[in-house]
């Protein structure tokens, strides 16, 4: 066997233990009922926020907590619990993808980027919010 | 209808020269294509003659595209869909132009305008394989012309026009009822706020510039297939695919520069699928670079050499499709959202992965390859070893990077867990310890064969220094990140060795085996560069710092908190506040910019041990294109070896709900309690006559008494207050208290009876401005840049080098007499 067979031979070895560990360290997608059922484990939610309820952000008492309240597509509810200053574009989002826990009925964000906003403006332009400043014009 | 005052000529003029790009690209394509096959010389000639005349055409047609688009857009001609869209009239020149790449349009137009100008170069220049490699880049040109086409094929959209009228795309708004709508249009939408930011003017052009430069070495390796002259390109492509690897890997990193300077990613790099989606190619191509070299100087590796240079191209096409798809919108902070174009990226990666594989699998076995194996102590062994592992780290970076779409395939539900970026790390830091010392050593190794003796011997000095200095950092250097463990710390360090390795290797290098030879050492100082940089890298992540850590507020938030949040601090105006090393004061703000939309702050920061005051200047911009909220700008100082970044996460400033809370009465005995909405405050005790304190000068003849209050908050942070009542001179004064994070005012307004008294409190949220600040600080971050440049210079020498290597006789025998004793072709042959 040529050397190069076997370099690649352990290549390729090497290659599938790091998939196998990478596929052991994913998370997955959930609701956040089936999150529940899996409370403390890290799981990702696509939700959107809930405009019944404020998101409260007082940086005057704790620039580091913001509290908030979402709902995913089947309707669950939860608040969450985002241990950073509230990210800018919150309220114009309409997704808001969480990574974190559920704890009890609070679904808790302790890393920073746990929290991914997606706002119709972002990078791609909101036709509607267009729309609506020309028909106001 | 006739409307009034719209300038319809730009956009029809636009619209035909889409058209006329898009016809003169087909034309271009089928002629190159004849005359590649052309049996016989003159029949070859005359189909190439109509390949440059229809090339050119296409060319002068998108560069007038550009052109136009920026005229509109200049002109503030808001009749067009794309001005209204992405610019406005306050935009300053450099931003009309990044305008241009705001939208979907403006970026394939700007990606086949760089197509059009490297066809020029190509046509002056590739000389027998002009016609194959033009074939192909006549026939990107025209996939990249449909995506601007913007026309109906039945129900079916091909393409997205830039000149787009607004009033057809919103074409049942009441306003185009009139004809004089566009008096009532006064202004566009304006530009992302994040584009508005220097380095967004010229990252996207160099970016694209290295996407497009990416085709020419693919299209060699095309041609070389499909000639059937399998080894005859490789060298003549060279200084294209160094000029790729600069290009792009100058893109990449202004790119993660941008992103550091913003901070929208809170960093350089954070292994954004928009970022991964340009590094992978980059990888491959290098990989690919290197192999090239390989063939060119033993024959080994001519295969890996097409492999890599279709893959890193079809990676091209593949990332746009991430990117721009809306694929990627739930993993990605940047990346497009659909366009409802998605057939038609898709249709783009498969015209070109099926034809290209095709031929490549249908060729495989006759492209030469020497049976005999490299010997180990060759230098063109490990140069491939090095490639694959390149590769294999791309491989990995892609397949993460792609479970959004493999999740779409299969139905399955994953996705990278909570923390984004260490599943990435922990896997390459052992790639570049392996890349640090494949680079440091492999160049001290000799093509074939290499003496064993003098090559331990020549390595034996970089090493020691190398161990020296790494060691160095290492013990002194305070590295001593165990967010991951002890394990990945240790790979750290190694990766630090190795990439000291490659930086001290590559260097002496220069002297020791090319006996200082600048012109030929392009490759010892790219591969310096690179060396520092994951140098930089290293270091700057693994004691990247939070220096507003919130150890102030000594507040008690509950048992997990204290490792949770505390990387805002919030400043009071006017207050001095304890930020670790540092006193940072809120000194001031002002509003300016054209529209009133930015509101600077001042903070003044102090070393506690006087060393230095400097004042930053963050800043907070009221968005714009319509919409509400602000977004953040930080401020900056730099050191030599750090940078200090602050920005300001929230501010008084920008809550836009009046004071209008009233003070409200409560008459209370010592023990009892008053809620407030965010916890409550206890009468522990009243002292009669108090001395003075605060505001309060006490004097003789004064009669006063002082309410001793304790406030509880909801989140069991103890804090008390003591306003306090006097009377002097029969004159009854009040000296209030504030709790300021809790925004609360106290006052003890009256005696009631000797038991009771009224205590007056006031919620508020703004009785002093403040703001929540975050303050980062990234250490020897210049390395990262340094090398960065450095590995650009050494590709760019490289490229220059191999350009004149290239020359006819000319400038070979002007070499010669400058270096009598070596040819030029035997001068050690590494990037």
């Amino acid at each position: 066997m040529k050397k190069i067979h076997i370099v690649i031979l352990v290549a390729i070895a090497a290659g599938i233990m790091v998939l196998l560990s990478f596929m052991g360290d994913l998370s997955t997608y959930e609701t956040l009922s089936s999150a529940r059922q899996k409370a403390g484990k890290t799981v990702t939610v696509i939700t959107q926020l809930d405009k019944n309820f404020p998101i409260e952000y007082n940086p005057a008492v704790n620039p580091n907590l913001t509290t908030f309240h979402v709902t995913d597509s089947l309707g669950n509810k939860a608040r969450v619990v985002y241990y950073f200053e509230k990210p800018f574009d919150m309220e114009k989002s309409d997704r808001i993808v969480l990574k974190g826990k559920m704890q009890g009925e609070v679904f808790e964000i302790s890393r920073k980027d746990g929290i991914l906003i997606k706002c119709p403006s972002k990078y791609k332009d909101d036709p509607k919010a267009a729309y609506n400043n020309l028909s106001q014009k | 209808m006739d409307y009034i005052g719209e300038h319809l000529l730009p956009g029809q003029l636009g619209h035909f020269l889409v058209l006329l790009s898009l016809v003169a690209s087909i034309v271009a394509f089928i002629a190159y294509f004849k005359s590649a096959n052309a049996k016989q010389v003159d029949e070859a000639v005359s189909w190439r003659k109509i390949g440059r005349i229809a090339f050119m055409t296409d060319a002068f047609s998108v560069i007038a595209v550009f052109l136009i688009i920026l005229y509109i857009i200049v002109q503030h001609y808001f009749e067009y869909y794309y001005a209204y869209n992405h610019s406005d009239k306050t935009l300053s020149a450099k931003f009309l132009l990044s305008s241009i790449w705001e939208g979907q349009e403006g970026s394939f137009t700007l990606w086949t305008l760089w197509h059009g100008v490297l066809g020029l170069v190509l046509i002056r220049t590739a000389k027998k394989w002009e016609a194959p490699v033009m074939a192909v880049i006549s026939f990107a040109q025209i996939c990249l012309a449909t995506m601007v086409l913007g026309i109906y094929v039945f129900d079916l959209k091909v393409g997205s026009t830039p000149f787009m009228l607004t009033r057809h795309q919103f074409s049942n708004a009441p306003i185009f009822s009139q004809p004089n709508y566009l008096e009532n249009i006064t202004d566009g939408v304006g530009l992302n706020q994040l584009l508005q930011n220097y380095w967004m003017v010229i990252h996207p052009p160099v970016l694209f510039l290295g996407f497009a430069s990416t085709i020419v070495p693919f299209a060699f390796a095309i041609a070389g297939l499909w000639k059937k002259e399998y080894g005859g390109w490789v060298k003549q492509a060279l200084p294209w695919s160094l000029f790729s690897g600069a290009i792009l890997g100058l893109g990449i990193m202004m790119g993660a520069y941008w992103a550091y300077e913003s901070l929208s990613f809170g960093g350089y790099w954070a292994w954004d699928p928009v970022e991964n989606a340009s590094l992978v190619p980059w990888l491959i191509l290098v990989a690919g670079i290197h192999t090239q070299i390989v063939y060119n100087s033993t024959g080994h590796s001519l295969r890996a050499t097409y492999f890599f240079f279709i893959m890193q191209f079809l990676l091209v096409l593949y990332s746009t499709y991430l990117t721009r798809s809306g694929d990627l919108q739930d993993t990605s902070v940047h990346a497009f959202t659909g366009s409802g174009m998605n057939w038609q990226l898709r249709s783009l990666l498969f015209v070109f992965v099926v034809p290209a594989l095709a031929l490549f699998i249908a060729r495989y076995k006759k492209i030469p390859s020497i049976a005999k194996e490299e010997n180990s102590y060759s230098r063109e062994f490990w140069m491939f070893i090095g490639s694959l592992v390149l590769f294999l780290s791309a491989v990995f970076i892609i397949i993460a990077t792609s479970l959004p779409v493999i999740n779409t395939i299969t139905g399955s539900a994953f996705t990278i867990g909570e923390d984004k970026e260490f599943p990435y790390n922990r896997i390459q830091v052992f790639v570049a310890v392996v890349l640090g010392i494949l680079t440091a050593v492999t160049q001290y190794l000799k093509y074939k064969n290499t003496a064993k003796a003098t090559f331990y011997k020549k390595l034996l000095i970089p090493t020691v220094v190398a161990l020296a200095i790494s060691l160095s950092i290492s013990f002194w250097g305070n590295i001593n990140y165990n967010t991951y463990g002890p394990g990945f710390l240790a790979a750290i360090h190694l990766a630090l060795f190795a990439s000291v390795y490659a930086v001290i290797a590559n260097g002496t290098y220069i002297w020791g085996g090319l006996n200082g030879k600048l012109k030929a050492a392009g490759a010892s100082v790219a591969h310096v560069g690179f060396g520092l940089m994951l140098v930089g890298i290293l270091i700057s992540s693994s004691k990247k710092e939070v220096l507003s850590m919130n150890f102030l507020n000594p507040l008690n938030f509950g048992p997990e908190q204290k490792e949770k949040g505390v990387e805002n601090l919030t400043l009071y105006q006017g207050v001095r506040t304890d930020m670790g090393k540092y006193w940072a004061t809120y000194a001031a703000d002002s509003v300016t910019g054209k529209k009133g939309n930015v509101t600077y702050f001042r903070i003044d920061m102090e070393r506690k041990d006087g060393s230095e005051r400097f004042p930053l200047y963050p800043d907070l911009i009221k968005n714009t294109k319509g919409q509400e909220g602000y977004s953040n700008n930080p401020d900056a100082r730099h050191y030599w070896n750090k940078d200090i970044f602050v920005y300001v996460n929230a501010s008084s400033k920008i809550q836009e709900e009046k004071d209008t809370t009233q003070f409200r009465a409560h008459e209370v005995k010592v023990g009892d309690t008053i809620f407030y909405s965010n916890g409550f405050i206890k009468l522990d005790s009243v002292t009669a006559n108090p001395p003075s304190g605060g505001y309060y000068q006490a004097e003789a003849g004064d009669a006063g008494i002082r309410a001793n209050l304790s406030i509880v908050t909801r989140e069991q942070q103890k804090l008390s207050a003591h306003p306090i009542l006097y009377v002097r001179n029969n004159e009854v004064e009040h000296v209030m208290d504030s709790v300021y994070n809790q925004g609360l005012a106290i006052a003890l307004s009256k005696v009631i009876d000797d038991k009771h008294i009224e205590i007056r409190v006031r919620e508020t949220s703004q009785l002093v401005p403040f703001l929540a600040l975050k303050v980062l600080q990234f250490p020897f971050i210049r390395l990262v840049w340094l090398g960065t440049v450095l590995m650009v210079i050494g590709f760019v020498m490289s490229m220059l080098y191999r350009i004149r290597l290239l020359k006819p006789v000319g400038a070979e025998r002007a070499l010669r007499k400058k270096e009598p004793s070596t040819p030029p072709r035997e001068v050690p042959t590494e990037i």
